[in-house]
């Protein structure tokens, strides 16, 4: 009798379709709460969203492998909407266009900074060398950053959750600290969100000014292209 | 909506093809990104370009239904995390704090630098 509950869990726990389910569930839930709470910054919905579906997987005995083996179908949509980021940079072509000198010296100090940051950072915090190199990429979108560690030799995996650990603590942090700092151009406090936090910081700015959101959508997309470039030159500099 | 979706995957490919092809380094939904662009203002141009996907906000509706869940995106790689509770263990903290300090500071610079140069640029300053 106990069976077969049994044998229906081992086929489902195998299958895509319930840990897509279980991926976009829980999101649903932590981002209706997100909203109840008029968007406070701590009830980020990918930081709860990542907590409970990982308890989740570790109280179930379930490898990443199989949960990916759903997930993967959510987590391809990352090159897509990469792409869909042509059109709020087309809608806001003008006011892009005129903000573009300040934007390009912006990201050049902005991608300089992350990268350096967090690699002389680690370096001194005594981090494993392996560590090191796979955070280096931890500002740009997840698929970007994953390829350069792959380049570097470094662990892929490592930096996908420091990129999503960037970008959670990025979201959280921005509103306060601009606030604090009395910043109300929201083109730079979305290009920097942008710039240190890529899509979760991104969706972050969407929710609070619709100028920031493009602003930010850009810096994500200009930051990926130039940490492609940064990462393997500052990698050489650090000694042997 | 399908057609727009292909569109969108249709640069995307380009992308990444023309990257390996070339050998460039950079990623392929970037250069994807930028072909996407290029459409869109060449279909302002030339009135042969506004058909299929291309008309109608028919790729910039696919393209806002991909962009109201970002965040959705990012969840199956923070996910991720379940497979290094062992570095976790040993330097879990100091990498949190780490990229905590780091998140920081880059927010800061770019934030600075972005009002700086806007300040200084006569161009930036026209905008409301």
């Amino acid at each position: 009798m106990s069976e077969n509950p049994f044998s229906l869990w081992v086929y489902l726990s195998q299958s895509p379709l319930l840990w897509l389910t279980v991926t976009l569930l829980v999101y649903a839930v932590a981002d209706a709460v997100s909203l109840r709470t008029h968007r406070n910054p701590l009830a980020n919905p990918v930081l709860h969203s990542m907590w409970i579906i990982g308890a989740f997987l570790i109280l179930t005995g379930t490898s990443y492998t199989t949960y990916f083996g759903g997930a993967q179908f959510v987590h391809f949509l990352l090159g897509p909407a990469t792409v869909a980021l042509a059109v709020p940079l087309y809608e806001n072509r003008k006011m892009v266009a005129a903000a573009l000198p300040p934007m390009l010296v912006a990201l050049a100090v902005g991608s300089v900074t992350a990268i350096v940051s967090v690699v002389l950072l680690a370096e001194a915090a005594g981090l494993p060398r392996a560590v090191v190199l796979s955070l280096s990429p931890k500002s740009v979108t997840a698929g970007v950053a994953m390829g350069i560690s792959e380049s570097l030799h470094a662990d892929p995996s490592l930096t996908a959750v420091a990129v999503v650990l960037t970008g959670i603590m990025g979201a959280i942090v921005v509103t306060p600290l601009m606030n604090r700092m009395g910043i109300t151009d929201f083109r730079a406090r979305g290009f920097a969100v942008g710039l240190a936090a890529h899509g979760i910081g991104t969706a972050r700015a969407f929710q609070v000014d619709a100028v920031a959101g493009v602003f930010a959508g850009i810096a994500m997309s200009l930051n990926a292209l130039v940490t492609a470039l940064l990462v393997p030159l500052v990698v050489t500099l650090l000694p042997h | 909506m399908i057609a727009s979706l292909s569109l969108i995957l249709l640069c995307q490919l380009a992308g990444e093809v023309i990257v390996r092809g070339l050998a460039l380094p950079l990623p392929g939904p970037v250069l994807g990104l930028g072909l996407l662009l290029g459409l869109l203002l060449a279909r302002d141009r030339f009135a042969a370009l506004a058909r299929g996907p291309l008309q109608g906000e028919g790729v910039e509706n696919a393209s806002r239904g991909l962009l109201a869940h970002l965040s959705l995106l990012f969840v199956p790689a923070g996910v991720g995390v379940v497979q290094m509770l062992d570095l976790i263990a040993a330097h879990g903290v100091v990498i949190v704090a780490v990229l905590a300090v780091s998140v920081v500071i880059t927010l800061l610079v770019t934030v600075t630098t972005f009002l700086l140069a806007s300040r200084l640029m006569p161009r930036g300053r026209r905008l409301p």
